[in-house]
């Protein structure tokens, strides 16, 4: 992946991650958690502003965050298959955001030490706001995991459910800024480490459906588009 | 007339309305060009979704205007990323005051801080718990006090 494509790549990853979080305002199961689920949505956002951003000066065609957040059709969009899935329920969310985040710690943590002084500003600053993502995320594994009958086995198959779509995450790229293969023998750690923990079994590899990042994606991502660009599109130029 | 950076350092946060962006830590340059009075300000944020970014530059931008310094450009930067070793001494007691338990020193580069008891902003007991890992804004989280009761704001340490 050229410089342009990571960028867009983990950048779309924060976009689309912000959005789907920002589904739980207002149903979280508790107001705490409500809470806790938009300032995640809000980070992710934050991030995503600033690599979308450095993504259209990279590009070089006059292109902003809004253009290429708001004005992209779904095959132009380069985020991981794991962000655009469904919420499903609280276990199947806190699944996907423990990998995302056990995934985003190490890539930020790298991308912090990489060359290009841009994305080593925005790997500082967000890997420790991922951290906190992390944090959160494991203790809901752990306190569902180790929880109830019920809640024990809601969340292993929501482990189970979302554990193929984390393999396309670290499909090696010696060209990228950062080679995301040199990333999952810490994800393998936290991941091991929590589920342990939790009681939880890792699920064994399979089926590890990918293409995310050349544009290929599942159905769920055209209906998050089209819920998050309406307005855009509708009104081009709105502002608040 | 006031200093463009007096006049910037003045400028209070608009989600924690005690404490002055200088104060927060979040306030890093005020340079003016000598020929022109032209003033550049350089601000970073808590939080990289921090909301309150561009009330805060409107506000740097007014206060300026207000102090005679009408040219102004407001930068924002991301490296080095904020800290809350960062606040002052002085923001620190203005939060406690305001009823907000200031965060423990950070000190080092950990990227999870180990947090230590947290005192009760109003009584000082520090028997207290934390309800809430976030709060009402992306920097806070929600804490209770055992002793008097009071649930209070703990600024995380980040």
């Amino acid at each position: 992946m050229s410089r342009f494509d990571f960028t867009l790549a983990i950048g779309d990853d924060a976009l689309i991650a912000a959005q789907r979080l920002g589904e739980w305002t207002s149903r979280a199961p508790e107001m705490e958690e409500d809470i806790a689920l938009a300032n995640i949505a809000l980070d992710q956002l934050g991030a995503a502003r600033l690599l979308l951003t450095y993504a259209g000066e990279l590009e070089g065609a006059g292109r902003d965050e809004d253009d290429l957040a708001f004005l992209r059709d779904d095959r132009e969009f380069r985020n991981c298959l794991l962000v655009e899935l469904p919420n499903g329920d609280f276990g199947v969310t806190m699944a996907k955001l423990f990998f995302l985040a056990a995934y985003q710690v190490p890539l930020y943590t790298a991308l912090a030490g990489c060359a290009d002084e841009r994305l080593a500003a925005v790997g500082a600053k967000a890997r420790k706001e991922s951290a906190y993502h992390l944090d959160h995320a494991a203790l809901w594994v752990k306190r569902l995991g180790d929880g109830t009958e019920e809640s024990h086995r809601r969340m292993q198959d929501a482990v189970d459910e979302v554990w193929p779509y984390v393999h396309e995450l670290f499909n090696p790229d010696p060209a990228a800024p950062v080679d995301p293969s040199t990333l999952r023998a810490d994800f393998d750690a936290t991941v091991s480490a929590v589920l342990d923990e939790a009681t939880l079994t890792r699920p064994e590899t399979g089926w590890t459906p990918g293409g995310g990042r050349d544009g290929l994606h599942t159905e769920h991502l055209s209906y998050l588009l089209a819920e998050m660009q309406v307005l855009h599109r509708a009104h081009p130029g709105a502002s608040w | 007339m006031t200093s463009a950076r007096d006049a910037a350092a003045a400028v209070v946060d608009p989600e924690i309305r005690v404490i002055t962006i200088d104060e927060l830590g979040i306030l890093r340059a005020v340079d003016e060009e000598p020929g022109t009075g032209r003033v550049v300000v350089t601000i970073t944020p808590t939080y990289t979704g921090c909301p309150a970014m561009d009330v805060i530059r409107a506000d740097i931008r007014r206060a300026l205007a207000a102090a005679g310094h009408p040219d102004a450009e407001v930068r924002t930067v991301y490296h080095p990323a904020w800290s809350t070793d960062w606040i002052s001494d002085a923001g620190r007691a203005k939060l406690a005051a305001a009823g907000i338990a200031p965060p423990a020193p950070r000190g080092d580069d950990t990227v999870v801080p180990l947090t230590l008891a947290v005192r009760c902003p109003r009584c000082g007991s520090p028997e207290t718990t934390q309800i809430s890992r976030f709060g009402s804004t992306a920097c806070k989280a929600l804490w209770r006090c055992r002793s008097c009761s009071e649930p209070f704001d703990h600024l995380k340490a980040l």
